[in-house]
């Protein structure tokens, strides 16, 4: 079978991994360059690989092997054996029974004690989702902590805002949104403040932020699955997957002029869990 | 000094006859059966650039101002763990594509196992006396499924930091145990300071030495039960033809190993992936639109994006929407997926042991199932990518989502019907042909 043109080709498949494994170190040394790397790495090893099947296929001369297969299997004597050992075991402890009710109780102790320190993986729920850091009277502020004026929005202008001291805490990120005039102000009147709404950020259905308002509408957008919240209709939603408004946040004016929360979220914000029903 | 090396070892281990054994094991041949192959390869360079890897990575969210080399992130407030692959993708020589080709690699491996799956599907490879190999081989998935969540959720990108989030919701949407199950995975609320720490630990050690247990498992089954083949030519039940390992075997094993190898390197260099720069920091009021998840999970998100807004609620307690598309959809799919060797065999009566593969037109019931089932997970997986969708036709969105939504039932239906038509008709055509000799036709 042997040809010579055969013999070439895989000598020249190897070859082309040798100088590209060479063009791959000068490479590298000289500093390194991440596409000439793949590429010279990928031909490195594609010319192995092209050499190598070459061989296999063409230089290899063995062929077809035929291998008897077992069938049935062929330990079924054995299985009785298995089976009585197992059990010859099994009713030497068994009998004891006064002794392996106490390891049975030893080994299930020890089992409970041992899953204790799952609990040390974190803190509990407790009420934590149930707040957010919105207290009373809290500046609303932006990202660089900096707090917020009415005026220093236009109309339909939206603005990501944090509680004062608290630009960390994702749970309580909130949209403010001065709805352009002749728009109906969407919930109870002691919420707006100055014409100024707030919603939380964080979606209903699987907690991404709502991080599109779009002002024709006045939906805002969750561009995760889609959901989107009607801001006049109190942002409850009205397409895609989630089924509860955005909370509102109350809001209030302090006496230097800058926007403050009146109190915390009425209800839990974010994505629904079991018991969300208790707070 | 070949023999002196056998004779040192065989006084020692008496492994002779096993070594023989395994020289001249026969491995049947077809190019399906490479796709398993392919997945083992990428498994084995997945390790051996994630070791690299891991030595650059630091798994803290501790924040400090960027100075490195990317000019548009100067001064940004960025994560140790955003900050160290920053630096090992711009400053560590060769980081790049290794980061490269460990996602790539990532991707192909979950490709080559999904495939695999499907030809073991269609050919009836699970059946008797394979049924546990099939259980190990859809654990392997499972697990491989999450190891590259786990993976590309590590930089504290903005979007992998959005999969986190939207994973922390399913997890509290679980009924009874979700918020306590939540806060312990995350260590607290999230985006709590531990998890890129945890994630670390599972994704380079925990799921990593389960896989390589059960790949151990899954070729020793192989092993033990011999490999399956198509029907023809001298194959029978009794008996496996092919090629012996040493050399031509492990000659061609080695070639697609190499092969392999050299196309994650071409990928992980040419093709940019997961440009974590492009993305930035995570920070938690900050979203990526649009945000697509890699693709193996794509199911999930499509299922997320099409399952209606509706959840229940009662004496007080709810099960959130998130549940029902999320938790309880690949709790079934995998449950079924687990059950089918049982299934089929209880409800064809067939326990007997198969060796010799189906072509899938002799099953056209089992065909037609997993065509409909592989189009309706294909639904799902468009429409992750449904916003993409609205923007290119410029509908809007829901419009999309109903289409998708019907589509999921009626695609199914369709596809399968459509498959039992033609595998019927094809083996009637087999059965009657004008004049040829069927049996070796069919067969070779």
């Amino acid at each position: 079978m042997k040809t010579p043109a055969q013999t070439k080709g895989i000598a020249a498949a190897f070859g082309v991994s040798v100088l590209s494994s060479i063009g791959l170190a000068v490479v590298y040394v000289q500093g390194g360059q991440t596409q000439l790397e793949g590429l010279l790495l990928g031909l490195a090893l594609g010319g192995i690989s092209v050499g190598l099947v070459m061989w296999a296929k063409h230089l290899m001369s063995e062929g077809e092997v035929v291998e008897a297969r077992e069938v049935v299997p062929l330990q079924t004597d054995e299985r009785e054996e298995v089976a009585e050992a197992y059990e010859h075991g099994a009713e030497e402890i068994g009998r004891r029974t006064f002794l392996s009710k106490w390891l049975a109780g030893a080994l299930g102790a020890l089992g409970l004690a041992a899953l204790f320190p799952i609990r040390s993986l974190g803190v509990g729920p407790e009420d934590s989702l149930f707040h957010t850091a919105w207290r009373p009277g809290t500046r609303l502020v932006k990202a660089d902590g900096r707090p917020v004026r009415p005026s220093e929005l236009p109309p339909n202008g939206v603005l990501t805002v944090f509680p004062e001291n608290h630009t960390h805490d994702a749970d309580s990120q909130t949209m403010v949104i001065r709805l352009p005039t002749g728009d109906q102000i969407p919930g109870p009147d002691e919420f707006s403040a100055e014409g100024l709404v707030a919603f939380s950020k964080i979606c209903t259905h699987a907690g991404c932020p709502v991080g599109l308002y779009q002002t024709q509408t006045r939906q805002l957008f969750c561009p995760c699955h889609q959901s989107a919240f009607d801001v006049l209709e109190h942002a409850k939603p009205v397409s895609g997957p989630a089924t509860r408004p955005l909370p509102q946040l109350p809001l209030g004016v302090d006496n230097e002029g800058f926007v403050i929360a009146t109190s915390d979220y009425p209800e839990p914000v974010g994505p629904g869990f079991w018991d969300r029903g208790r707070g | 000094m070949v023999r002196k090396v056998v004779t040192w070892v065989d006084d020692r281990l008496g492994a002779s006859r096993f070594t023989r054994d395994v020289l001249a094991k026969v491995f049947p041949d077809h190019w399906s059966f490479l796709l398993g192959e392919i997945a083992l390869y990428c498994f084995v360079i997945l390790v051996l650039t994630g070791v690299f890897l891991s030595f650059f990575f630091e798994p803290s969210v501790a924040e400090s101002v960027y100075r490195g080399e990317y000019e548009p992130l100067q001064g940004v407030v960025v994560s140790d763990a955003y900050r160290s692959v920053m630096d090992l993708s711009f400053e560590v020589r060769a980081g790049m594509v290794m980061r490269q080709i460990h996602h790539w690699a990532a991707l192909v491996f979950l490709a080559a196992i999904v495939v695999h799956l499907v030809r073991i599907f269609f050919t009836g490879a699970y059946r008797r006396p394979r049924e546990i190999n099939w259980m190990i081989g859809l654990t392997l998935l499972t697990l491989a499924m999450f190891n590259g969540f786990t993976g590309y959720s590590l930089p504290d990108d903005l979007l992998s930091g959005t999969g986190l989030r939207i994973a922390y919701s399913i997890a509290l949407s679980i009924p009874v145990i979700g918020t306590w199950m939540a806060f312990l995975v995350f260590g607290g609320e999230f985006p709590a300071e531990q998890i890129i720490n945890r994630l670390f630990v599972i994704h380079i050690f925990i799921i990593p030495v389960l896989i390589a247990g059960l790949l151990t498992a899954h070729m020793a089954l192989i092993w033990r039960q011999k490999h399956t083949q198509f029907p023809g030519g001298r194959r029978r039940e009794e008996n496996v033809v092919g090629e012996r390992l040493w050399p031509t075997y492990a000659a061609k094993s080695m070639g697609l190993f190499f092969g392999v190898f050299g196309i994650l390197a071409l990928l992980g260099g040419l093709v940019q992936i997961n440009p974590i720069w492009l993305y930035g920091p995570f920070k938690p009021a900050q979203v990526p639109s649009p945000a697509q998840p890699d693709w193996y999970m794509g199911w999930l998100e499509g299922a997320l994006r099409l399952f209606p807004a509706w959840e229940i609620t009662t004496f007080g307690y709810e099960i959130p929407n998130p549940f029902f598309p999320a938790v309880l959809l690949p709790g079934i799919t995998f449950t079924l997926l687990y059950l089918w060797p049982f299934l089929e065999a209880f409800f064809t009566s067939d326990h007997k042991p198969h060796h010799l593969l189906d072509r899938p037109r002799d099953r056209p019931m089992r065909t037609a199932l997993g065509t409909a089932t592989l189009s309706f997970y294909f639904i799902l997986f468009a429409a992750a990518s449904n916003d993409l969708l609205a923007k290119w036709l410029r509908v809007p969105v829901e419009n999309v989502v109903v289409a998708y939504q019907i589509l999921a039932f009626a695609l199914p239906l369709a596809t399968g019907l459509g498959t039992y038509l033609i595998a019927k008709s094809l083996t009637k055509r087999e059965a009657e042909p004008p004049g040829a000799a069927p049996e070796t036709a069919r067969t070779s």
